[in-house]
């Protein structure tokens, strides 16, 4: 009988733990609120499944425990009721699956409005590149990063020219308005993720990945590389401040143009010697 | 010998009506079983130590021996989970741990977890012990090739350890081993560690082809008279298809070892692109790291599905025996395991949602992943089903088996949250992951090896395990590691990722230190418990009581060999015939509340078989 007992105990402690934990959502601050919504679905669905199981094994534990002189049922199949469950299940699982796809075709159409970011990642770090006046990034290639190229920008793009190079692990973004992250990496898998904006994705070297997302709250954010890259992998930090428009104005004219920065260089007379990363 | 079945006559052994002697005359052919189709094999007696302990042909032996290996690597394993979760809740214990060290003992405890400890345990322990026993075979059908299997994993398991004690040690690349960073500096171990993680899992795949082709054979060409398909134990279905998906996904692993390899030994560039590091252009270009992640996962998704499989199997068995009830919708749970093992090899790219592959995939993929759901269910339900209205013993081997319905239950649909592509994006790459993963192919299978440790030791060994140590290995395992995984779920939700050797600087992360430190010291106590079978084993092997045969009542035919433990040839002078399913429990009308699958239908004239 104790046996019974503690499973109970088991479940009922499970209840509890997720109604009264104090450790849950980092409080949301993009537009992925419907991936929350979709958890939490899942949460009632699926925790209802599971605690009807586990009670439903418990009640045979209370009450088929076993006697000298009883004798189980014999009876092999029961077509009627797989058949029942079959559906039931299929059903659920359709209800389960369908918003996730609907938040997921979402989450891989980028709106025509979002402002490109080029986030660049190396062992072990950040660094962001925003499309100038023509609103357009330069193509890059990682064999023309150094030291007066430190994006790899084409010389011959002229998109490239009037890139803004934001040489740093902090970027600020203007609040209610959609980003589209571009995801590069010069050396090994990287993944730029903010647990507030709920999204993310790996930056693989020798293509360039996308998300996007809308923050909808000022203030600052920790950036972690979320997909192992090396033994920094866990000090590989940067951040994100989400400012209104009037402050991210401000900011935004006061980074260095690609072409302002060659200008610097052609002055300092350095040669385009390589860069040599941290 | 003709394949063909003779319809004229009547095999009322292989009818599904209800055989009801009362009726009348017994039919004389209701006992007819087909002749054998091919002379018996011949075996090779040992004749010497080396050859009855060492290389041993003796599928028995062989299991033993895989077991023992296994269980050797899976405690390497579990003192590395104990260094990890050190660092993890006590950072200030563990000041002689390097992020390089934390890295390279995640790495191995992962690779030697899932491959050389469940995958060696289940299908070369409990493949090579229970396939001939249960199919009514004398051995594996070929011994030599299986002890050579044994020998090459034996290999492959000293080359991984060598790589402890190499210059640079270990590869510390993640168990997943994604390039580039695997291969170049700046991961540890990424020279000659991970060169000899490679040659390893060559090896490894190598010795399995061998022994996956023997389960296979055995099971489809070396069944005893009447052991139709649909009379096997589902273990040996479980068994069965889990060789069927490693004999096509193992290859995978096999051609991405070898690549990589190239690319580290000669600078080929199959998964390495342009790289810059420290400056330089490394000579590398061109090629895909994500190539590398589909051929992992096509491995390794099917891999989940070689751990579970068994596992599915064998708890199916010991529910049935120890509910005294026939397992529920047998043909069901038939379909459901080649179900599940076929829909196995579409969904490896649920593993790479946020991986940078097309996105659209995503659809693809969540959509099969989520099928998967349906057959896996109809099995929770059926096992369940079997516990009602059945005659259950709580006994230890029982309550390692509720002990894996709660946590396979719990683990799945965890599992539904993260197959539901945009469900995964927050939380994958977080510890949600780990508590998933490590509750559905860690402890629900953990607790199937347990419960069948109890459950055939009386076979192995002749002696029965003492039942009260057994029942508080079980409580202290089950509860401790539901109180590692089930909380560590909710670090998931706040955002913490994986793979950090430390991590708890950041500001919304402070408030989980407690629960990470109450997660490691539940981990000490749940690896400490194992010891408690260890000390159970010894004990029983000096001062156990004689097992007598058969003492579970069960009916499956590993039970009635001649001799207990089973001798080399199993069987004695004659194979057993097969009657029936091994599932006739609380048969309406027989004596005992269990037929045996060797008894005929006109010894147990009067009962109600409904299949047989």
């Amino acid at each position: 009988m104790h046996a019974g007992i503690i499973f109970l105990l088991v479940i009922v402690g499970s209840i509890l733990f997720h109604i009264f934990t104090p450790w849950y959502w980092t409080d949301i601050a993009s537009n992925w609120g419907g991936m929350d919504s979709t958890i939490t679905l899942t949460f009632w669905v699926g925790g209802g499944v599971f605690v009807a199981v586990c009670l439903f094994m418990v009640y045979c534990i209370f009450r088929y425990s076993h006697k000298e002189d009883r004798r189980a049922e014999y009876k092999p199949e029961d077509k009627k009721l797989e058949k029942i469950l079959t559906w039931a299940t299929t059903l659920g699982v359709c209800a389960l699956l369908a918003p996730g796809l609907i938040i997921w075709n979402q989450y891989v159409n980028v709106p025509k409005n979002a402002i490109e970011v080029d986030v660049m990642a190396w062992q072990w770090g950040w660094q962001y590149r925003l499309p100038g006046a023509d609103g357009k990034l330069g193509t890059t290639q990682v064999r023309n990063i150094a030291d007066d190229n430190p994006f790899g920008i084409n010389p011959d793009d002229p998109f490239g020219k009037d890139d803004i190079m934001i040489e740093s692990d902090v970027i600020n973004l203007e609040n209610n308005r959609p980003v589209k992250i571009l995801l590069r990496s010069v050396d090994v898998l990287h993944n730029w993720y903010v647990p507030q904006f709920r999204s993310k994705m790996d930056a693989v070297p020798g293509t360039v990945t996308f998300y996007w997302f809308e923050p909808n709250k000022v203030g600052e954010y920790e950036v972690l590389c979320a997909e192992y890259c090396g033994v920094g992998h866990y000090a590989m930090r940067g951040g994100v401040e989400v400012q209104d428009k009037a402050d991210y104005e401000v900011w935004l004219s006061e980074q260095e143009t690609f072409q302002q920065l060659s200008a610097r260089y052609e002055k300092l007379n350095v040669d385009g010697n390589k860069l040599v990363k941290k | 010998m003709s394949d063909e079945y003779d319809n004229n006559k009547s095999y009322q052994a292989q009818s599904s009506e209800v055989l009801d002697g009362s009726a009348g005359s017994i039919n004389p052919d209701m006992d007819y079983v087909r002749p054998a189709e091919i002379p018996e094999q011949d075996l090779y007696h040992a004749h010497s130590f080396i050859e009855k302990w060492i290389f041993c042909q003796d599928a028995k032996v062989i299991g033993v021996q895989y077991f023992l290996t296994a269980v050797f690597t899976g405690i390497v394993g579990l003192i590395l989970s104990w260094l990890m979760r050190l660092q993890l809740g006590f950072p200030e214990l563990a000041g002689f741990m390097t992020a390089e060290h934390y890295y390279q003992f995640v790495t191995m405890h992962g690779m030697i977890m899932v491959v050389y400890f469940l995958t060696a345990l289940f299908l070369g322990g409990f493949g090579n012990y229970l396939i001939p026993l249960m199919v009514g075979a004398r051995d594996m059908v070929f011994p030599y090739v299986n002890m050579l299997s044994f020998w090459m994993f034996f290999v492959a398991v000293a080359v991984l350890m060598a790589s402890f004690f190499v210059p640079g040690g270990p590869t510390g690349a993640g168990w997943t081993l994604y390039p580039p960073q695997t291969i170049l500096e700046g991961t540890p171990g990424s020279g000659t560690g991970i060169l000899l993680m490679l040659i390893s899992l060559s090896l490894f795949v190598i010795g399995f082809t061998m022994g996956g082709l023997n389960y296979m054979i055995t099971i489809l060409q070396a069944r005893t008279r009447g052991m139709t398909l649909m009379r096997m134990p589902l273990t040996v279905w479980g068994i069965f298809t889990a060789t069927v998906l490693a004999m096509l996904a193992f290859p995978a692993l096999l051609v991405s070892a070898i690549m990589m390899t190239l690319d580290k030994v000669l600078q080929t560039s199959f998964f390495m692109p342009t790289i810059l590091k420290a400056g330089e252009v490394l000579e590398y270009g061109g090629g895909s790291p994500i190539l590398f992640q589909h051929l992992f996962w096509f491995f390794g998704h099917p891999e989940v599905y070689i751990v579970a499989l068994p596992a599915f199997g064998i708890v199916s068995d010991l529910i049935s025996v120890h509910a005294r009830k026939n397992i529920f919708g047998y043909r069901m749970m038939v379909w459901a395991i080649v179900g599940i093992g076929g829909l196995s090899f579409f969904v490896w790219a649920h593993h790479m949602y946020v991986s940078g592959m097309n996105p659209w995939f995503g659809f693809f993929f969540a959509t099969t992943t989520l099928i998967i759901a349906v057959p896996t269910a109809m099995k929770v339900y059926n096992w369940i089903l079997t516990l009602w209205r059945g005659n259950i013993r709580i006994n230890t081997v029982m309550l390692w088996c509720l002990g894996f319905i709660v946590t396979f239950v719990n683990g799945g649909i965890t599992g539904i949250f993260l197959g539901n592509v945009s469900v995964d994006v927050p939380l994958s790459d977080t510890y949600f992951v780990v508590a998933h993963f490590h509750m559905v192919m860690g402890i629900a299978p953990l607790m199937v090896i347990m419960g069948a440790v109890y459950h055939w030791f009386p076979l192995v060994a002749g002696k029965m395990l003492s039942e009260t140590l057994g029942k508080w290995h079980f409580w202290i395992t089950f509860l401790g590691a539901y109180s590692i995984y089930f909380p560590m779920h909710y670090l998931g939700f706040i955002g913490v990722p994986r793979r950090y050797f430390e991590m708890y600087d950041s500001p919304y992360m402070t408030s989980t230190v407690g629960m990470n430190e109450f997660i490691s010291v539940a981990a000490f106590i749940v690896g400490a418990a194992q010891f408690i079978l260890v000390f159970n084993i010894i004990k029983t092997l000096k001062t156990g009581k004689k097992a007598e045969q058969n003492p579970w009542k069960a009916n499956s035919l590993e039970w009635y060999t001649s001799t207990v433990p089973p001798e080399h040839g199993n069987f004695g002078e004659r194979l057993p015939v097969v009657h029936r399913w091994p599932y006739d429990f609380s048969v309406p009308g027989a004596k005992d509340d269990f037929i045996p699958q060797t008894t005929a239908p006109s010894e147990v004239a009067n009962t109600e078989v409904e299949k047989t």
